[in-house]
């Protein structure tokens, strides 16, 4: 407490009621602490999944041109549609939504998913209760108690008390028992799953939409991960008929081009999603968009439209299937030492599980011993315990050097 | 306004519509600041000067910058700042922060922003035409008041929001008005948030930083932007200065919990923005802005004479890049729809800023000069 004078405004006690910081700066810490702490080992980042490999040229030189231009008087371009530029907006719709019913104005251009998240929280406000899946991306959960949806935290479960989590495990395919799942206004679905890895098939997507059907909910699809899918699941949740009508969806460029620095996305707000008394949720949301918001970045949307050349496409897919491989070798190594281990197939994480444990000490023990960073899979929620997330993102003699310093650490335990 | 533009574009086709509505920046961004902002996109595709995630507060040289070069002299530190894709967003994200429980005063008039946000996230109460929103405290701004409030008759709020130089009116607050402000803000325990997003177009001594006036670090929050200096409106870039004095009713600082919705709600400013704003405040930078700055403030100087030549009463124009012109016993909507008609020149009604905006017209300074001079003249044409 600092002394001096206090203001008399209250603290948001939603806020309050969040445990300890976000995820992510949490691992920046431990990471800090270690490195201070072992300034000669070299530390290996499996932890936060930052992508490592530089851009290509053709993209970053599209948006080199783009800034010269803002120099120039025919070149200057001043505030750009909230929305983002069409030419953008079209561009996606015809990259990943050809034939799904998804047209250019439905789109909404963002400076990434973490901000349209919470722009979503913003637009469906304090009242609607949400699901999510457990483990999941804690922004989903963090936003929704910060606008007012968590009630109080529970300590003994480790829940939220306004929350229904959907338990995702290996025991029902991390794919949650709909059967069990109580209804709620809003369901938070990512897929593939960040941190299991895990993707949905078609019929479990069938299962959700009609779920969220039934039950008069719309579904928030995160398909940050679709680009990494290898084995034919759907890539978006508009692949599935009636699907307009119950879901929004929020993508990005980050882990699809490197953009993590950069700041770009999309939400898909379908014509067809429509509030309980008849009202479009897009022109909510473009309310929302206009006025807490002024646009992604122009020079990032100059980017993102190199990104879906046919040059730039295929330039970003060799890309993913570097790191693609990456997370091929660290599932191997897992497999390899007899863990049971799952993802790494179509999505850059690799949830490895260590029955017994608490997530933290295996990621302090990793950390200490191997000098590597990691991710406590309770960090994604009480379903990540015994769990840890390792990211494939890493340049190819981190991810090998990592492989052989897990080989030695866990050989003793190979048996496990 | 947009709409009611392309309404008349349709239907005068070959009219040569000028826009001083919308305050969008049109003169080109100085190369210094370009060319940095090229050369880290170009840095992107190598293996040295490929970057990912960036910190959610900023680039700490950035922040480090910013802190050196606008209040250095005020003992602001680069961990007081946050860096943002622009003072839009961090309004809403400082909204956000606040929660639906607390209450809110504005300037009438005022960016629309304020009240918009404060009305999705639930702290206000149903809207009355010509009043306003029921929960909303509407400090009165006014020529008869110097467009300051008069703080005897303002009713206490959790938040206050103060924007100077004004968006739309072109008033800057004295030394002395804000030592008020802030003094009662310390008497009533509030918060102001102050938006100083047109501080570079001061021409006079009046504060640029709330911070200039002692105690303010326990009382505000500053909010500011690149989008007017560094013609940033489409790059987004933007910075807040939360100080560490700032304290909630408990003790606890507000600091810790921005920095919380920073890292949950957002995730960084685009880092080729950052590149930009580091070399805007280099000395060439800083330069380049001022004469930028002064481009449009030459603007505001053509466009305030030409009104006061016509007769009318104008504000503004002075320290910010818009000019307030008073047309008195006229409905705004009527008198920017009558401009329009007859000169093809867009402007800004007032009432679109508040009710107290009922009866001016808000003429922006931001275009070319062949534009504003053009405009200027169809207005003396007109009104002869």
């Amino acid at each position: 407490m600092i002394s001096g004078h206090c203001t008399d405004v209250p603290r948001n006690a939603n806020i309050a009621t969040l445990r300890d910081g976000y995820l992510f700066p949490e691992i920046s810490k431990l990471e800090l602490e270690h490195t201070r702490k072992y300034p000669q080992e070299k530390l290996i980042r499996l932890g936060i999944g930052d992508t490592t490999e530089p851009i290509p040229g053709i993209i970053t030189s599209a948006m080199a041109e783009h800034v010269h231009a803002l120099s120039t008087v025919e070149g200057y371009r001043g505030y750009g549609a909230e929305q983002g530029n069409m030419e953008l907006r079209e561009a996606i719709a015809q990259t990943y939504y050809k034939d799904l019913g998804i047209k250019g104005s439905q789109i909404f251009i963002s400076d990434g998913a973490q901000s349209d998240i919470s722009r979503i929280q913003m637009l469906m406000g304090s009242e609607v209760t949400m699901a999510v899946q457990d483990p999941s991306f804690p922004a989903y959960i963090d936003t929704g108690v910060i606008i007012g949806q968590g009630g109080k935290f529970m300590g003994e479960t480790g829940k939220y008390e306004n929350i229904v989590y959907m338990s995702c495990r290996p025991e029902n395919n991390f794919f949650p028992n709909l059967g069990d799942t109580p209804r709620t206004d809003v369901i938070f679905f990512c897929s593939p799953n960040n941190p299991t890895g895990s993707a949905a098939s078609r019929e479990q997507l069938e299962q959700l939409v009609e779920f969220a059907r039934r039950n008069g909910s719309i579904i928030v699809y995160d398909s940050a991960y679709a680009a990494y899918i290898t084995d034919g699941s759907p890539k978006s949740i508009f692949e599935i008929p009636g699907a307009r009508e119950v879901a929004i969806e929020v993508s990005s460029f980050s882990k699809f081009a490197g953009f993590t620095g950069i700041r770009l996305g999309w939400t898909v707000v379908p014509a067809e999603l429509l509030y309980s008394n008849g009202f479009p949720v897009a022109k909510d949301f473009n309310r929302v968009i206009c006025t807490c918001f002024n646009g992604a970045s122009s020079i990032a949307q100059a980017g993102g439209l190199a990104c879906l050349s046919a040059e730039g496409y295929t330039a970003l897919n060799a890309v993913i299937d570097f790191y693609k491989e990456n997370a091929k070798i660290i599932l191997d190594t897992f497999a390899w030492l007899g863990f049971k281990v799952y993802g790494g197939k179509n999505a850059p994480y690799i949830w490895v599980q260590f029955p017994g444990l608490r997530s933290w000490d295996v990621v302090a023990e990793i950390l200490e011993k191997a000098h590597i960073i990691t991710v406590p899979g309770s960090g994604f929620g009480p379903g990540g315990e015994e769990f840890i997330r390792i990211s494939a993102f890493g340049r190819k003699e981190c991810i090998l050097e990592a492989s052989r310093r897990l080989k030695a650490l866990f050989r003793c335990n190979a048996s496990a | 306004i947009a709409k009611r533009k392309a309404e008349h574009m349709l239907k005068y086709p070959d009219a040569q519509v000028i826009s001083l509505g919308i305050g969008d920046t049109t003169e080109p961004i100085p190369q210094v600041i370009t060319s940095a902002m090229a050369k880290r996109a170009h840095g992107l595709s190598t293996v040295d000067g490929y970057s990912g995630y960036g910190a959610e507060q900023g680039e700490k040289s950035l922040r480090a910058k910013i802190a050196s070069t606008y209040y250095s002299n005020v003992e602001i530190g680069e961990d007081d700042i946050f860096v943002s894709d622009g003072a839009k967003s961090d309004i809403a994200r400082l909204q956000v922060l606040f929660g639906c429980g607390v209450t809110m005063a504005v300037q009438d008039t005022s960016y629309p922003a304020y009240v918009d946000s404060s009305v999705i996230m639930g702290q206000t109460r149903l809207y009355q035409e010509g009043f306003g929103y029921g929960k909303i405290e509407y400090m009165k701004c006014t020529p008869e008041n110097g467009f300051f409030p008069d703080l005897s008759s303002v009713s206490r709020t959790d938040v206050i929001f103060f924007c100077s130089p004004n968006n739309p009116t072109g008033a800057a607050a004295t030394r002395d008005q804000l030592t008020r402000l802030v003094q009662f803000a310390k008497d009533n325990g509030s918060i102001i948030v102050y938006d100083s997003a047109y501080a570079m177009y001061i021409s006079d001594d009046k504060p640029r930083s709330i911070f200039e006036i002692p105690g303010a670090k326990e009382v505000a929050i500053e909010v500011a932007s690149f989008s007017k200096y560094a013609g940033f409106t489409g790059v987004r870039l933007g910075w807040t200065v939360v100080p560490k004095e700032l304290q909630f009713s408990d003790g606890f600082p507000v600091a810790k919990d921005f920095n919380r919705i920073v890292c949950t709600c957002f995730n960084g400013a685009s880092n080729i923005a950052q590149s930009g704003g580091l070399a805007c405040l280099s000395p060439e930078g800083r330069q380049a802005m001022q004469e930028v700055v002064g481009f449009y403030k030459e603007n505001a100087k053509i466009i305030v004479e030409t009104f006061t030549s016509l007769g009318f009463h104008v504000y503004g124009g002075d320290n910010a890049p818009y000019v307030w012109v008073h047309f008195p016993g006229q409905k705004s909507w009527d008198v920017f729809s009558k401009i329009l008609a007859n000169t093809h020149v867009v402007t800004t009604p007032g009432s679109g800023f508040g009710p107290g905006g009922e009866g001016f017209v808000r003429v922006s300074a931001f275009g070319q000069r062949a534009n504003v001079l053009e405009a200027c003249r169809r207005f003396k044409e007109w009104y002869m």
